[in-house]
């Protein structure tokens, strides 16, 4: 996965503002974007209307500006702390913010894969996966129509708040449907592929506690262009 | 299918919470989500049954992630209801709770400073969970205790006073992402007259909402 990691955790503002300003963009698509040694929220490749009606505007602005957002900030206030546990050599301290790392650096990391793999149905969202991916789905799946039913299966099977994730087995070389506990980010042998977030506030302001039809909605979404550009670089 | 577990009516009206929770959350949360988990109980426990007089402990077993998730739903949904009451009400006042707020003065130092650490631990919760005031079994001390998803405050023997759910279905609609206000305002629904009850009682009496008609 390209997390760009600043050379330096802690610069000056005078050097922050000058790297901020170099030729690559503070805000790059197709990555985990950091600003001043940073993490930042991306910017969307769509409106926040764009995914209706399958995803409200409402929603997708909450989940963005909101939601995403505040994972953003927690997790800048964690490395702050990391950072300064690395400063002290405070193992202690260290290992105490793990819990806040995996989660809020789950949180970003799953968000910005989420909405790189969505786009509007009448540009790359919906439809069926091509070429290489589509010959990977039936080799592993038997088809687009058990891939679906099994994600859904997964999605509908969660207790509580979580992610399902098409995701290749690094070793096996196979596709896999898996499913991760809260903001767990999909990691080791993993390689997320495409994951819908199955937290409810992905879904309740439109679809309330109906949300198997929220998980049938979103196949009209679903970039299946950037799944395939993700196993390419798997 | 019918029971054994059933859906339990609420001691208020649906709207009888606002504003501190709305009408919409309350019946959807109640007649729907709540619904959900007594159902899907019920359905668990006949397939687990059925599966274990066939002789197949296989396939029991593979009920008991469905039991302890949907059962934990319904004991939690059950005691949160209970534990509510409207603002107007003398249960919402904290004098229904003399003996309650003794020890927690005596535990925190005051009523404001538990809460203060009460609502840390709500939104210390990373996804979907409850947060519980308990009454441990062996020592009688007060104790604030979270738990994820619909695990409930059933192993150790304790008392559960009081519970906040924090799901998301539980104050979306009205609060979207600022959950801190739901957790500030939802002390002023709090069934204080139920707190003190569960928290002088016996056990057994903090969970009589479960109770099937057989049992009864």
């Amino acid at each position: 996965m390209p997390i760009r990691m600043p050379t330096t955790s802690l610069r000056t503002a005078g050097q922050a503002a000058r790297g901020a300003m170099g030729a690559r963009p503070a805000r790059a698509a197709g990555a985990l974007t950091f600003a001043r040694g940073k993490a930042t929220l991306p910017d969307l490749s769509y409106d926040y209307g764009a995914l209706e009606p399958h995803i409200s505007g409402k929603i997708m602005e909450i989940h963005h500006k909101g939601h995403h957002q505040t994972y953003v900030t927690s997790l800048n206030n964690t490395m702050e702390a990391l950072a300064e546990a690395k400063q002290k050599g405070d193992a202690f301290q260290a290992a105490s913010l793990a819990p806040a790392l995996n989660f809020h650096g789950g949180g970003h990391v799953n968000h910005t894969l989420f909405w790189e793999n969505l786009a509007p149905a009448n540009k790359d969202g919906g439809g069926e996966p091509e070429g290489a991916l589509k010959q990977a789905i039936e080799r592993d799946f038997g088809g687009f129509d058990t891939l679906k039913t099994q994600i859904n299966t997964a999605l509908a099977g969660i207790q509580g708040s979580g992610w399902a994730w098409l995701a290749k087995d690094k070793t096996a070389g196979t596709l896999q449907v898996i499913t991760r506990a809260n903001q767990d980010p999909v990691t080791g042998n993993y390689a997320p592929l495409m994951g819908i977030d199955a937290w409810e506030h992905a879904y309740y302001l439109q679809y309330q506690n109906k949300k198997a039809d929220y998980f049938k909605a979103i196949w009209n979404v679903i970039n299946w262009k950037k799944v395939a550009e993700r196993l390419d670089k798997a | 299918m019918a029971g054994p577990y059933t859906l339990p009516k609420l001691p208020y009206a649906y709207h009888a919470l606002e504003p501190s929770i709305s009408q919409e959350i309350m019946e959807l949360h109640h007649s729907k989500h709540h619904q959900a988990y007594v159902t899907n109980l019920n359905k668990a426990l006949a397939a687990s049954t059925a599966a274990l007089s066939e002789g197949k402990l296989h396939d029991s077993a593979a009920q008991l992630s469905a039991i302890r998730f949907n059962g934990g739903g319904h004991i939690n949904h059950s005691l949160f209801w209970e534990n509510l009451a409207p603002a107007s009400s003398p249960d919402a006042q904290t004098q229904a709770a003399p003996q309650l707020l003794a020890a927690i003065e005596a535990t925190w130092g005051g009523l404001e400073t538990f809460q203060g650490h009460f609502g840390a631990a709500l939104l210390g919760i990373q996804g979907s969970g409850w947060g519980w005031l308990v009454r441990e079994a062996s020592t009688g001390q007060l104790r604030i205790v979270t738990l994820a998803n619909q695990e409930a405050v059933v192993a150790g023997g304790e008392i559960p006073i009081l519970g906040v759910d924090m799901w998301e279905h539980a104050y979306y609609l009205l609060y979207k992402n600022d959950k801190a206000s739901y957790v500030k305002n939802i002390w002023q629904v709090i069934n204080w007259r139920m707190a003190e009850a569960r928290f002088v009682g016996r056990r057994e009496d903090a969970f009589r909402a479960l109770k099937t008609q057989a049992a009864i």
